[in-house]
């Protein structure tokens, strides 16, 4: 069994079935990237694998431990799988420092004191330093996604899911959050990206997801799935976004 | 040299001043020179706005004043609590917290749909005819349980309000760190409602300062007793007009700072 795998996994919102009996399976230290046009159903894929979103059928398995059984506590399965909006979501009232040492705080009943070490070596390995103590109104956008990231991280979860972190950001911004995602694969990281950052899922992917109407129509390697697609529908988007 | 559209704005702005200044005084003038025509003037003159009367009783009046300040100053914390927990009552989620979330509801409805004098009234000479001993028959103490009671249901819809304006992507991105549902609610959505809501909330404030007043009909010899007592006294109504100067001075700077934070926040978010 894979690290991270569904199995036929179904949301709905009302009528609409935006994932419709996906089966995705993530090894240990891959990269998979989800691609598709909006409303392919990536985002809600990856909040249920949170269980940010409650799954209408199918089952969810971490390290071999069903993880989607109704009326399970949540808390603990997503101290283990970090995620990364779009919209960054930062805690405005709290400098960057802060939002990254709160739930280490109350989760791991950790002082201030004892973090900050740990939490400044953080911040200086993605190049945030001198931003520690700043609120986020105060940071670029390419910065706040960092420390978004860095928050997440600060649990040292088992996994990431990024939510096209980049899709909000000015476009000379997006290099510095992907250099940010090249060194978490260097670490081995387990991640699930969403993206439409289709340069870098062919340079750093190790397997490719095309969705599409809420299914997986396509997924392998990247070189097969940008070169040689066989489905019409992932040729077609990729002739639009390529 | 300005450039034509700048020399156009100044002609503009100098018109826009003389217009409203002109205006104005047009106004005042017209209120200085036709009020004292009318028929009761040189009586309500010396009733309402006799020199000697104001000289002699303002001191008393401010005197008394320290009361409405006090009354308000305890009052206000207890309000401030109240209104927080009923507000977090009203948004508790669990089944078993259903009850306090009805109580909430029935509270905020009871205490905001009846007014204020009443309440005053029934708690201020209900409870303590129930025989209780000094001092706790005092008229401050249940003057203050009736100001808090009322105070604390408005107080909540502003904390709920507040509470529900946090978007949503907040509450999600602090349960995506693992945060159980009560340190979401104190280290993320509280800190950020009860910004938002400060200027709402010092409207009210300034509400409650003007309606310690009231607790005078249950018997404190607050400014609006007194100068009830002056008038008597001195058959003359100037003491009421010193005690509006009174709370005058202490709501108009409030209001306007009130004001002033609302249209900061208004120019943050846009």
């Amino acid at each position: 069994m894979a690290f991270l795998e569904t199995r036929r996994l179904t949301k709905s919102f009302g009528k609409n079935t935006v994932c419709n009996s996906i089966d995705l399976r993530v090894d240990k230290g891959e990269l998979v990237c989800l691609i598709g046009a909006s409303g392919s159903g990536k985002s809600t894929l990856l909040k249920c694998l949170n269980l940010l979103e409650p799954i209408d059928d199918g089952e969810i398995f971490l390290d071999g431990e069903d993880i989607s059984i109704p009326g399970l506590d949540p808390q603990p399965v997503r101290k283990r799988i970090g995620i990364v909006f779009q919209s960054y979501n930062l805690f405005p009232h709290m400098t960057a420092a802060e939002n990254v040492m709160l739930a280490p705080r109350r989760l791991h009943k950790r002082s201030r004191d004892d973090l900050l070490p740990q939490v400044t070596e953080l911040f200086s390995r993605f190049g945030l330093k001198d931003q520690m103590q700043h609120y986020p109104e105060q940071l670029s956008g390419g910065q706040q996604q960092r420390v978004a990231i860095v928050r997440a991280l600060a649990m040292r979860p088992e996994i990431m899911l990024f939510d096209e972190i980049t899709s909000a950001l000015d476009p000379e911004l997006v290099g510095e959050v992907l250099d940010v995602l090249r060194q978490l694969r260097s670490k081995g990281m387990t991640m699930i990206l969403a993206t439409h950052e289709m340069g870098f899922a062919r340079e750093l992917a190790d397997k490719v997801c095309f969705l599409d109407g809420g299914v997986i129509l396509e997924e392998g390697p990247p070189e097969t799935v940008f070169t040689q697609p066989t489905e019409v529908r992932t040729r077609e988007f990729l002739a639009r976004v390529l | 040299m300005p450039t034509r559209r700048q020399a156009y704005e100044t002609r503009v702005k100098r018109r826009s001043a003389v217009i409203a200044g002109g205006s104005t005084l047009g106004v005042l003038a017209a209120i200085v020179l036709l009020v004292p025509l009318a028929p009761g003037w040189p009586g309500v003159k010396k009733s309402f706005f006799n020199a000697e009367v104001f000289a002699k009783t303002f001191p008393g009046l401010l005197d008394a004043f320290v009361w409405d300040v006090a009354i308000f100053l305890w009052s206000a914390p207890l309000i401030f609590l109240l209104g927080l927990l009923i507000a977090l009552a009203r948004d508790a989620r669990s089944p078993a917290l259903y009850p306090l979330r009805l109580f909430g509801m029935f509270y905020t409805d009871i205490f905001r749909g009846v007014p204020v004098i009443l309440v005053i009234y029934l708690i201020g000479f209900g409870i303590p005819g129930l025989g209780l001993p000094r001092p706790w028959n005092s008229p401050f103490i249940w003057g203050t349980v009736a100001l808090v009671l009322t105070y604390s249901a408005y107080v909540a819809e502003v904390f709920r309000t507040g509470i529900e304006s946090v978007h949503q992507s907040q509450r999600a991105a602090a349960a995506s760190l693992g945060l159980v549902n009560k340190d979401v609610m104190r280290y993320v959505i509280l800190p950020q409602a009860i910004r938002k809501v400060v200027p709402a909330n010092m409207n009210l404030f300034i509400a409650l300062q003007k309606d310690v007043a009231l607790l005078s009909f249950i018997g404190p010899v607050e400014i609006f007793r007194q100068a009830g007592v002056y008038k008597s006294l001195l058959a003359n109504f100037t003491p009421y007009v010193g005690a509006a100067l009174i709370f005058l001075a202490i709501t108009i700077p409030a209001t306007r700072y009130a004001d002033y934070l609302l249209a900061k926040q208004l120019r943050e978010r846009t």
